[in-house]
């Protein structure tokens, strides 16, 4: 717990005094929401269309910290450092996920408002948003540590993270989008299949934070 | 011989395939939408083989990360190829039965088909992922990791397809369990063909990849001076590892 506590406040901050990642993944954010204004040709969204667009956006953002997330790792040799210290090599999976969960948190803080204020006629489907962005957002911090450590390992590096990612993320998108899509209906939130649908997000984010916690140690090993 | 049993097995595949076409053809009556259906016959058994390959490819990872054994990261490779091949063949027959009933090559409204093409999406990556990492030892665990994720996302998939599906589509079969008995049979027995040569080339692929070990082992056990490998310098396959090598050193 000790060690989990030291290295996300490492990674923590890392991030708050070079700011590598956060303002360049809601930069990406904001200018993707402008690329979908002219790209659709739409002013106002609702249903399925801006939940596609919003979850679409956060996704792509989510990409870019997955990519850094392990670079400091490789540039200075944190993981020999890791696996010479006297500790569950699973803590750094935690705590990396947890970093990038607070990445991904804090990405939307800015984000989602913004998109609001852009698209959407009123703030009434934000606050029950809310969940929804939280247990996607640690779906994608699971599988997200997960294969950046492999990308991160690889000759390939950028280009494999996403393109393992993508398909991956898959059912949380179709989760996400599919509670999102009835609370942005233009006439107002409405809660259809809400539960299930959180559900699903639940169990996904359950089944792979136990296959990252079976495995992760392999990923280290050399 | 170095893929023991291929012979049983190959014979067993052809007879039953042929039984099972046989019977789907012969005895399978014609259904309402017509030959076309016959298609099923085909298509399913694919399908269902492939993602049942992807499971297994997932089982010999877990034992291949448990017992670091390289034996098991070849089965894991050579079940996934199996499991990807099968698995475009599935897409494809999809696409013409979809043609063939619904007048389309492509229907967004049937989740099985939509599932099974985001899982042959995934386990397209697993040939880059492999070839990304030069290491072998590595490239084997991390291709083993990454069976294990996606063997525990092809449940997690179709779930969260289906889901997303509330109005079915009108299908012809909602599960095998509404077919007709003539129908059922012959399907069983087909799917039982299939998943037959999947074995048979799972087995064969080893066994080839066995002897192209030991042959280069030959060639250089009689030729030092050729110490170059034969092969490209980095590949996606795993290192062959025949049976003799244990008891050769």
């Amino acid at each position: 717990m000790e060690a989990y506590r030291a290295l996300l406040g490492k990674d923590l901050r890392v991030e708050l005094r070079t700011l590598r990642s956060l303002p360049a993944m809601t930069l990406f954010a904001v200018t993707t929401f402008v690329i979908f204004r002219f790209g659709l040709d739409r002013t106002e969204l609702e249903g399925g269309l801006a939940a596609g667009v919003l979850v679409a956006t956060l996704l792509f953002a989510a990409i870019l910290a997955i990519n850094r997330l392990f670079v400091a790792e490789r540039e200075e040799g944190g993981f020999e450092l890791i696996r010479l210290a006297p500790l569950d090599r699973t803590v750094l999976f935690a705590s990396k996920a947890s970093a990038l969960f607070v990445y991904l948190t804090a990405l939307e803080l800015v984000a989602v408002p913004t998109f609001a204020l852009f698209f959407l006629d009123s703030a009434s489907a934000l606050a029950p948003l809310v969940p929804v962005l939280l247990l996607a957002n640690l779906g994608i911090a699971v599988t997200g540590t997960l294969i950046s450590t492999i990308a991160t390992m690889s000759s390939a590096r950028d280009l494999l993270a996403p393109l393992i990612l993508l398909p991956l993320l898959i059912p949380l998108v179709i989760a996400a989008s599919g509670a999102a899509e009835p609370l942005l209906r233009a006439d107002g939130p409405e809660y259809e299949r809400f539960g299930t649908w959180l559900a699903v997000l639940g169990l996904y984010d359950l089944v792979f934070a136990l296959v990252g916690y079976a495995v992760f140690d392999f990923l280290l090993e050399d | 011989m170095r893929a023991p049993g291929l012979r049983t097995l190959a014979i067993a595949t052809t007879v039953t395939l042929l039984a099972g076409y046989a019977l789907a053809f012969f005895y399978a009556p014609l259904e309402v939408e017509g030959f076309i259906q016959k298609i099923f016959y085909l298509h399913v058994p694919l399908a269902v083989v492939a993602l049942v390959g992807f499971i297994v490819a997932a089982v010999y990872a877990i034992q291949h990360l448990r017992k670091d054994d390289a034996r098991y990261d070849a089965k894991s490779y050579v079940a996934i190829h199996m499991s990807v091949i099968f698995g475009t063949g599935a897409l494809i027959t999809g696409a013409l039965w979809a043609k063939g009933q619904w007048g389309v090559w492509w229907e967004w409204r049937e989740p099985t088909l939509v599932s099974f093409l985001i899982i042959f999406l995934l386990y397209a990556t697993y040939y880059p992922l492999r070839y990304a990492v030069e290491d072998r030892d590595r490239q084997a665990r991390y291709a083993s990791v990454f069976a294990i994720t996606a063997g525990a996302f092809v449940p997690l998939n179709f779930l969260a397809v289906r889901l997303a599906e509330p109005f079915i589509h009108p299908r012809t079969f909602s599960s095998a369990g509404g077919l007709p008995p003539e129908m059922l049979q012959s399907f069983l027995v087909c799917l039982l063909g299939m998943g037959l040569l999947w074995a048979t080339l799972v087995r064969f692929e080893l066994g080839a990849k066995a002897a192209s070990a030991d042959l280069g082992r030959l060639r250089r056990a009689l030729d030092p001076e050729s110490e170059r490998p034969a092969g490209p310098r980095r590949s996606a396959a795993p290192v062959a590892v025949s049976a003799t090598e244990g008891s050769a050193q």
